[in-house]
């Protein structure tokens, strides 16, 4: 029952991934890549990560795509002109291809290293999934906790000196 | 809760983020400061982030020989990091002491541009530092982002909008691979600390009993190759060095590449050591490929930018040479290479940057013509960075290369040191070329709008001292450099 | 059952696809959608193992993705803001992003 479902919702989320890179407009790609956000949020909940589900939807559908949609909205976009099939074209095809065959095959063949840790998806349940990853934040992942406020910094003050027209 | 804060001070070291802490702090408060500056000039921001990065350097400078780890291992403030460290102070110094008249003369008097380049440095020296991957892919992604930022600087200008807008698409692609490189070994692995998967690799086998980690190693390298600016991931490096800001692409050819190699070589060093003939073998054919390809394109441009933009993509070539020889003299070769790199490539873009008038049509090689006869000094300042990037004796790029292939000759690759040299005499060619139109045509116009703005003179006077030193007594930071690697 | 290579296996076939899309595409924006496909199935990949493995670094590594990603989206989105002002086209061809 649970594998119906799992391939139901790659099925979904695979074909909207296709249409975020063939859809002519703008906006259907986006509402595409919604789509796919959304598959990969039941995704998380199946893989005992609650919390990172709701991130996902709260960050990338609820924040970076509504940015994304305002500045297609802003810039007034229409369709994308039709894309001459340029040797281009079928060189990235090919590319894309060798990505996609090395890297199935490579899981394929290869394999994960064994079950280690201790945060089983009984723990997930009892503890919480919250307080799990806010400890490893504050404690384990201090550091780059820190780092990513001066990323986040660094991003404010180049878009404001990127768009602002006079600073 | 009393016993997560005990669990969580346990792992803070300050010592070992002092220097990038002190260059941080150094960059929020010069943006506070900001506000009260007068606007339409820099003079002010450019001398209070002088002093951060002095600053900075004393404490890099108090680290050395006295290695220390911290926040439960995701950095190490050892030598190596502190070598590097020095490089980046360096290669933003000198940017940031050129930058100030350029901004002016072009409209854009921004002090927020120099918090810019201080959080990119910072962002180097975490990628340096970093001993956990998710350290180092911050201090990365730090770097980059305002490296995007700083290379569509230019608002109103079209070029540099498409290089920032390119170098943004371009490296948010190569993130990607890097990404995902770092999530397959993680999967091989189970873990992100360099420590951690060096020692599971080194115990579990070779890359043919499992695969998962050849793909993961690619595709990090891939992503890494992409920063360095390695042929054949080069596409982005002449347009957005050639639409960038002038001081821009001199910081962007020395510090974020040498952060990157930094980066690269730690992480090869520390978790694929016991793969070490497989990734020799890939990363020689880049060598190769980056050193020709750099080189044979940089012979048709005409535009001054753009061949010293291939020049830096052979550059990287030489550089990986050293990775590719993989012992002491070869790692530390790099360690050195990149400093003497640092001073003769940044050199090299002040004088293009004082050569240049407003809107920068000056660039091309025509342009170019009697310049040194009529500017004595930046003409004779040019020459010798000329020197140092061909490689000739007695300057920084000599011994640099010579190291490198020093160290490639002593690990038994014999024809990639041959190959290397052969790709210096090609540079030959276009770099004598600057020349032969510097001093040997007729100057069309009398250079009358180039002036020497005290900073940027300081700053190229620096990098000839730089170019100097380290060509006539290289011994002293070779010894450090070895020093340096692990 | 349902593996951990299940998982890894289609975030294989969104990372290929997103690799094509950002190589075929000409809009900046639709580009930018790629590379946020690309860093998604990274995302999917990372909590997979992670739960697979049963350590919280996967899942922490993927926060930091996603801090990284709304940065990139700031900055990015404002870039071709100005690039749209003094070109108006965000197409890539205009920005020759291939050329030698």
């Amino acid at each position: 029952m649970e594998l119906i479902f799992f391939y139901l919702i790659a099925i979904v989320a695979v074909a909207s991934g296709f249409l975020v890179i063939r859809c002519q407009s703008p906006v259907n790609s986006a509402l595409g890549l919604v789509n796919t956000f959304f598959c990969l949020a039941i995704f998380y909940v199946m893989l005992h990560a609650p919390f990172m589900a709701a991130i996902q939807i709260m960050v990338y559908a609820g924040a970076i795509m509504v940015l994304i949609i305002f500045v297609i909205m802003l810039l007034n976009l229409g369709t994308e002109a039709r894309k001459r099939y340029t040797t281009g074209v079928v060189w990235s095809a090919i590319a894309s291809l060798l990505v996609l065959f090395n890297v199935m095959y490579f899981i394929k063949r290869g394999r994960v290293t064994g079950a280690e840790g201790d945060i089983t998806s009984y723990t997930v349940e009892s503890v919480g999934h919250v307080e799990l990853i806010g400890k490893a934040l504050f404690t384990e992942y201090l550091l780059p906790f820190e780092i990513a406020s001066i990323l986040l910094l660094v991003a404010i003050v180049g878009a404001v000196v990127l768009a602002k027209k006079e600073v | 809760m009393e016993n997560l804060v005990q669990i969580a001070l346990q792992n803070v070291n300050m010592a070992a983020i002092l220097p990038s802490l002190v260059l941080t702090c150094f960059g929020m408060g010069l943006l506070l400061i900001n506000v009260f500056l007068p606007r339409g000039t820099t003079r002010h921001a450019v001398w209070i982030s002088v002093i951060g990065l002095v600053v900075t350097g004393f404490f890099v400078y108090t680290g050395w020989g006295n290695p220390q780890y911290g926040f439960n291992d995701a950095v190490a403030n050892d030598n190596y990091t502190a070598f590097f460290s020095v490089i980046f102070l360096f290669a933003a110094g000198l940017t940031i002491l050129m930058s100030d008249d350029y901004l002016t003369r072009e409209g854009y008097p921004v002090s927020e541009y120099y918090p810019l380049i201080l959080f990119a440095t910072a962002g180097a020296m975490w990628m340096a530092s970093g001993t956990d991957m998710l350290t180092i892919f911050l201090g990365l992604e730090v770097m980059s982002i305002a490296l995007y930022v700083l290379a569509g600087f230019f608002r109103g200008q079209l070029r540099s909008n498409e290089a920032g807008l390119k170098y943004f698409l371009l490296g948010a692609f190569s993130t990607g691979f890097l990404l995902y490189g770092i999530a397959l070994i993680y999967g091989v692995t189970g873990s992100t600390k360099l420590t951690e998967i060096g020692i599971y690799l080194n115990a579990h086998g070779s890359l043919l009993e499992n695969p998962m980690t050849l793909a993961g190693l690619v595709l990090l390298s891939t992503g890494f190759l992409f920063k360095i600016a390695a042929a054949p991931f080069h596409m982005w490096t002449p347009d957005v060095y050639e639409g960038a800001p002038t001081p821009v692409t001199a910081f962007m050819s020395a510090g974020p590449k040498a952060a990157a190699f930094a980066a690269f070589l730690r992480i090869m060093e520390y978790c694929f050591f016991s793969l070490k003939p497989e990734w020799t073998a890939m990363l020689w054919v880049i060598a190769v490929l980056t050193m020709v390809i750099g080189n044979v394109i940089a012979i048709q441009q005409t535009n001054l930018k753009r061949m010293l933009a291939y020049s830096s993509i052979a550059h990287a070539g030489y550089a990986l040479v050293g990775l590719v020889a993989a012992n002491e003299i070869g790692y530390s070769g790099i360690l050195f290479y990149m400093l003497a790199y640092t001073f003769m490539n940044i050199g090299a873009f002040a004088v293009l940057v004082l050569a240049g008038k407003k809107g920068e049509d000056n660039l091309t090689l025509e342009g170019f013509s009697g310049f040194g006869l009529k500017r004595p000094f930046l003409g004779v300042a040019m020459t010798v960075f000329l020197f140092s990037l061909m490689g000739l004796p007695p300057t920084a790029g000599f011994a640099g290369k010579f190291y490198i292939f020093a160290g490639a000759v002593k690990a038994g690759y014999i024809w990639l040191a041959v190959i290397g040299v052969l790709n210096s005499a090609v540079s030959l060619y276009y770099y004598l070329r600057i020349m032969v139109y510097m001093y040997f045509r007729d100057a069309e116009e009398d250079y009358a709008w180039v002036s020497l703005p005290a900073a940027a003179v300081i700053s190229i006077v620096i990098a000839l001292i730089g170019v100097f030193y380290l060509g006539i007594i290289p011994g002293d930071v070779m010894e450090m450099a070895k020093m340096a690697i692990f | 059952m349902i593996t951990v290579y299940h998982y890894m296996t289609v975030a294989a076939i969104l990372f290929a696809m997103g690799t094509y899309g950002v190589l075929t595409r000409r809009n900046a924006i639709v580009i930018f959608m790629c590379i946020e496909l690309m860093l998604n199935s990274v995302n999917l990949t990372f909590i997979a193992l992670s739960s697979h493995l049963q350590n919280m670094d996967g899942q922490v590594f993927v926060l930091f993705v996603m801090a990284v990603a709304a940065a990139e989206a700031g900055v990015g989105l404002a870039l071709m803001i100005a690039f749209y002002r003094n070109r108006d086209s965000i197409d890539v061809d205009d920005i020759n992003l291939m050329k030698l």
